[in-house]
């Protein structure tokens, strides 16, 4: 599906969603509410068939973070980006552990470095730093006055 | 993690491969869960290796940042460099020479034929052949012999810049590279004899790790692990960059999902590879190896992406930028993180030799994991 074509069944599917100008791919925003439903659509629509993500990962904007989706479809080929706005006091999202596996990973590595909860998932816990560590380093505000070199 | 070691209330043995075994190829932790000797759950634990790559490029320049991704995947250093340059330049819109573009395609080959021989070579020593081992870095020192000249470097080349490359090639380069074609191909024939063919390497590998094309995909796997269940996931082939578009060269596919079929492409890339090299060894353009850059560069507001396919799969560099002269926030989706995700499934219900089987034809590079 071209760039406008996807714009256009999109659009249909979720009519609330803000779309985001000037990206290589298609760049949409979606609310955390509307936000299970509408991967669940996209991965199983008929045309969409966005079976692969390629990409998660957060951005911490300092007033909120961004979780950042990167889908492509291994049918189709064709790209698009899903972009999460999340309360920086609370964040939490759904799991997509079930729609992709490979959410589980990276979904585990985002809470390791950010400390955003993934409701629902199977198995939430720190992946790369141990288990005692206080602190979500990936975050803009992290201090440390040991492991961070300053330039 | 230790409590965790011992016996279960089912009678299953929790053990640790790792974080210092021979198989794992560097500091990766496998908590496995056995009954007798049947996998019946795999878990790693990683961040033996974390260096928050990540973080740190926070504070790096644009050119700066590129030197620490030759420590992700050291074996395919080029290829992260080159990654991260593609995504620099698409931000500034810089075009490259295409003297420039002829080399970094010849480097990224050269490399993935390095990676390869190197995985081939330790996989058949996981499996308890030794020889192989040597006969695989007899040739690839050939390789990093030809790198040396040029790039300085063994491992960690930083030979690719935003705009172009570093230096131009050395003048013996191209000899250098015919020379080394016609000895890798009489002996890949020779590697064939010697381990592709033999019944116990087979037994060993065929009907191992079974991973379908929906699982692959599902998993994010790319690269050799997925094209070797099946699933077309070649970036050189789907989203051509570079000079890929113009050469001749076929995605090896293999529908068998074991782990011998993720052999068999590895082997038969080493083969595409030698004949992109082939295709551009003799026609490196004339002209500048770099395009005229700025001192300080500055990306635009904005956010960029960039996938390149390395020797283990995908690799995507993903900058997002606030207009300065670092990026505000740089994520690397390596492949080798994904594909060890699929691990798991892959060995459960296995023999624990199986997975080491599995483990090896992941072509698993743990700095690449942690970052």
């Amino acid at each position: 599906m071209t760039y406008e074509a996807l714009k256009i069944t999109i659009t249909e599917l979720a009519p609330s969603a803000l779309f985001e100008e000037g990206g290589e791919w298609l760049n949409i925003f979606i609310s955390p509410d509307a936000f299970p439903a509408f991967v669940q659509q996209l991965r199983s629509t008929e045309g969409l068939d966005f079976d692969s993500l390629f990409c998660l990962t957060c951005v911490d904007w300092k007033t909120h973070f961004t979780m950042v989706y990167h889908l492509s479809s291994t049918i189709h080929f064709h790209n698009m980006v899903v972009k999460v706005k999340l309360d920086r006091n609370k964040p939490e999202i759904e799991t997509v552990s079930a729609i992709w596996r490979t959410a589980e990973f990276h979904e585990r590595e985002v809470y390791d470095l950010f400390g955003v909860e993934f409701l629902h998932h199977p198995d939430l816990r720190r992946l790369l730093l141990t288990d005692d560590w206080v602190g979500y380093p990936l975050r803009k505000d992290y201090e440390d006055p040991i492991n961070m070199i300053k330039l | 993690m230790v409590e965790e070691l011992g016996t279960t209330a089912e009678g299953d043995l929790v053990i640790n491969i790792g974080p210092q075994h021979p198989a794992t190829h560097g500091v990766l932790n496998l908590v496995v869960t056995l009954n007798g000797e049947t996998v019946k759950k795999v878990e790693p634990h990683l961040g033996y290796i974390h260096r928050s790559i990540e973080k740190m490029c926070e504070s790096l320049s644009y050119r700066q940042f590129i030197y620490t991704t030759s420590r992700m995947d050291y074996l395919s250093s080029h290829i992260n460099n080159h990654a991260c340059a593609l995504c620099v330049e698409k931000g500034l819109q810089i075009e490259v020479p295409e003297r420039a573009q002829v080399i970094r395609v010849l480097m990224d080959e050269l490399t993935r034929i390095a990676s390869h021989l190197l995985w081939w070579g330790a996989q058949a020593m996981d499996l308890g052949a030794f020889t192989p081992y040597f006969y695989a870095f007899r040739e690839r020192e050939t390789i990093t012999t030809i790198m040396e000249e040029t790039c300085g470097a063994r491992l960690t080349m930083n030979y690719m810049v935003p705009g172009g490359v570093m230096a131009d090639i050395h003048p013996s380069f191209q000899q250098k590279v015919k020379e080394f074609l016609l000895l890798i191909q009489s002996k890949i024939d020779e590697y064939d004899e010697l381990v592709t063919g033999n019944i116990i390497f087979q037994n060993r590998m065929k009907g191992v790790g079974f991973l379908s094309a929906a699982d692959a995909i599902s998993y994010g796997c790319t690269g050799p692990t997925a094209r070797g269940s099946g699933v077309s996931s070649d970036i050189r082939k789907i989203y051509p960059y570079e000079v890929y578009s113009k050469l001749q060269f076929d995605e090896i596919l293999e529908t068998a999902g074991d782990s011998f079929a993720r052999y068999l492409v590895r082997m038969k890339e080493i083969k595409q590879s030698i004949r992109i090299i082939e295709q551009l060894i003799d026609n490196i353009p004339a002209g500048d190896f770099q395009s005229k850059t700025k001192a300080v560069l500055k990306l635009p507001k904005g956010e960029f992406y960039q996938r390149v396919e390395t020797a283990r799969g995908e690799l995507g560099v993903y900058i997002v930028s606030e207009g300065g002269t670092t990026p505000y926030r740089i994520k690397f989706r390596s492949p080798g993180f994904s594909n060890l995700s699929a691990l798991d499934h892959m060995a459960k219900g296995g023999k624990l030799g199986d997975l080491i089987a599995t483990m090896g034809t992941l072509d698993l590079v743990i700095p690449d994991i942690d970052r």
